[in-house]
């Protein structure tokens, strides 16, 4: 009998998964024993990866679902300022995504909305937008830091810059193809231009803006990882560096996987509300 | 200005850009309150143009239309339009995309009244216990089954249609005009529309307006329909004495006279203001007066 394809998938999935893993346990696999016992005093000062010498930093697969597993059992510790669950640290950069993100999208609607309707406004905001929209949104930060002079509120400023363009974009396209057809009803009908703004022209655009907030969401996601390691202080990105001056490498691909998932998440949860508003012509 | 028709297309035109020949031009007919009139062209005279100007969504280059003795100069609740696609919004059910339309002629109803009001117009239309569904899931003869749900539910002074059953199957197209003739002579509705069917002209019409080719397309005239209504019947229209007279006369003209129409208006003249009036299907039934002398002794 033929298992589902699904069933398959999955299965070949977790072939990958352990051939993987088990190629990187093999690389990363202890050479030799060490030779004779050290000094624990200096073996832990030196860490023991140092002090037994063979030992690469680069942690096995194990090790690293040890330390996963260990992160995961208490996300949400504050052992001081630099010591933060790893769980607290993505709910610190969660919320400058979703703040960042929510400011953006309200000055992206209104105006992408503006450009949509209006073609000399679209041809006006057109330079400005096609020269400020492939810029690097951490070459903002300096220009930030001086006039904000508060690195959490620099860096939230960095996510909205990030994504405003693609909610403009997808919400000016989407206005100014709403089929003509459609607007003629309105017309026909003398609706007013509030009411065919939101009973028209934004029910038939609302599955191209959610598709550009979809692609904000997911950018916005990328740059706050960076963006924290610049200002630091707190946040996932910030916990990366830190780690990585820890040379704790099994932290840093645990904060890789859960930055991965978060980011999935964030993902469908735009495209479950995208599938809300998507309607069949 | 007392005796002017419901509409009164008056010297109308059309060009899109400047210098350009227009598609349509001095162009002068009315359709009278409760009359049916279809207007019949090749495609590429500007009839949908016409439509969009009647209805408030174009401007003419020349000409107004006039109705109810005022000067259109945009959409109107009182002229409601059926669209040849249809037209109606996908993300709402049958009953939104009617009470959209409702809920804009009496903004100050309340739900309840809105979609009692709606459930009325979509029973007649026939479409009861489809309110809940999405345009999508409707067949294309359901879909304009809305469409004229839709524009008879705001109540309108006249109707506009612009081709509304070209899209369909014969079946459903034949059932879609049996209703329209139904609900109109119900209704006693005014109703201007387009189309390029022959039939369904003779069907549905009590005027057609025939176009020559554009550009520069005009009214070459106009034929009345002498079958009365009660007397149309889909089923039996070709055994009507009338049918066949007037059918070939507007098969006539479509096939050769309407590209040729500027050589009869060298021979015969012509008065854009008054596009002559013919009436194909009495010739059929009563033959011309001079060839029965009887009857020309007995009106002296």
């Amino acid at each position: 009998m033929k298992a589902s394809l699904g069933f398959r998938a999955g299965l070949l999935s977790l072939l990958i998964f352990a051939a993987i893993a088990g190629l990187w346990q093999l690389a990363t696999q202890p050479t030799a024993v060490s030779g004779p016992a050290m000094d624990p005093e200096y073996a832990k000062l030196v860490g023991a990866a140092a002090a037994t010498g063979q030992k690469s930093a680069m942690p096995t697969p194990a090790e690293i679902g040890a330390t996963m597993w260990k992160q995961l059992q208490d996300p949400f510790y504050i052992r001081g300022s630099n010591d933060k669950g790893i769980g607290i640290q993505l709910a610190y950069s969660l919320g400058r995504v979703l703040l960042g993100f929510g400011l953006a999208a309200l000055v992206a609607v209104p105006l992408g909305f503006l450009i949509g309707m209006s073609p000399l406004v679209y041809r006006a905001l057109d330079p400005f937008i096609q020269v400020l929209k492939p810029v690097s949104p951490l070459a903002w930060m300096p220009l930030a830091l001086y006039t904000i002079k508060d690195s959490a509120i620099s860096s939230i400023f960095v996510i909205f810059i990030c994504s405003v363009w693609p909610m403009l974009i997808n919400t000016a396209f989407g206005v100014a193809g709403v089929r003509r057809e459609w607007l003629n009803v309105a017309r026909t009908l003398e609706v007013g231009p509030l009411r065919t703004a939101f009973r028209v022209i934004l029910p038939a655009a609302a599955p191209t803006i959610m598709t550009g907030m979809r692609i904000s969401i997911g950018i916005a996601w990328l740059v706050i990882v960076a963006a924290e390691m610049l200002v630091g202080g707190t946040g996932i990105g910030y916990f990366v560096w830190n780690e990585w001056n820890n040379l704790s490498i099994a932290n840093i691909v645990t904060a890789i996987l859960l930055i991965g998932l978060v980011g999935l998440l964030l993902d469908q949860a735009l495209a479950s509300l995208t599938k809300l508003v998507t309607y069949p012509e | 200005m007392s005796e002017r028709p419901l509409i009164s297309v008056e010297g109308l035109a059309r060009r899109f850009g400047e210098g350009q020949p227009a598609v349509f031009e001095d162009l002068w007919f009315g359709v009278e309150r409760g009359e049916f009139v279809c207007l019949i062209g090749h495609s590429g005279c500007g009839k949908t143009t016409i439509l969009n100007v009647l209805a408030g969504l174009d401007q003419p280059s020349d000409g107004a239309v006039i109705v109810d003795n005022r000067e259109i100069d945009g959409p109107s609740l009182d002229r409601a339009v059926i669209f040849q696609g249809h037209a109606l919004l996908p993300w709402l059910t049958v009953m939104g995309n009617i009470a959209f339309a409702v809920s804009s002629r009496w903004p100050s109803w309340d739900k309840a009244r809105v979609q009692e009001h709606a459930k009325k117009f979509i029973e007649l239309v026939g479409l009861k216990g489809a309110e809940a569904k999405r345009p999508a899931q409707l067949s294309g003869g359901m879909k304009q089954r809305v469409g004229i749900a839709r524009a008879l539910s705001i109540q309108p002074k006249m109707l506009l249609m612009d081709e509304p059953f070209s899209a369909l199957d014969a079946l459903t197209r034949g059932m879609l005009q049996d209703e329209v003739l139904r609900i109109c002579a119900d209704t006693n509705q005014t109703v201007f529309m387009i189309t390029h069917d022959v039939d369904e002209a003779i069907l549905l019409a009590d005027k057609i307006v025939l176009m020559t080719n554009g550009p520069g397309a005009r009214i070459a005239e106009i034929v009345v329909n002498t079958m009365p209504r009660n007397e149309r019947h889909r089923n039996d229209l070709h055994r009507h004495p009338q049918y066949y007279a007037i059918r070939n006369h507007l098969v006539e003209f479509l096939v050769n006279r309407s590209k040729a129409f500027d050589k009869e208006i060298a021979e015969h003249g012509h008065d854009p203001r008054r596009p002559r009036l013919v009436k194909p299907g009495l010739a059929a039934v009563n033959p011309p007066a001079e060839v029965v002398p009887l009857t020309t002794g007995r009106r002296q």
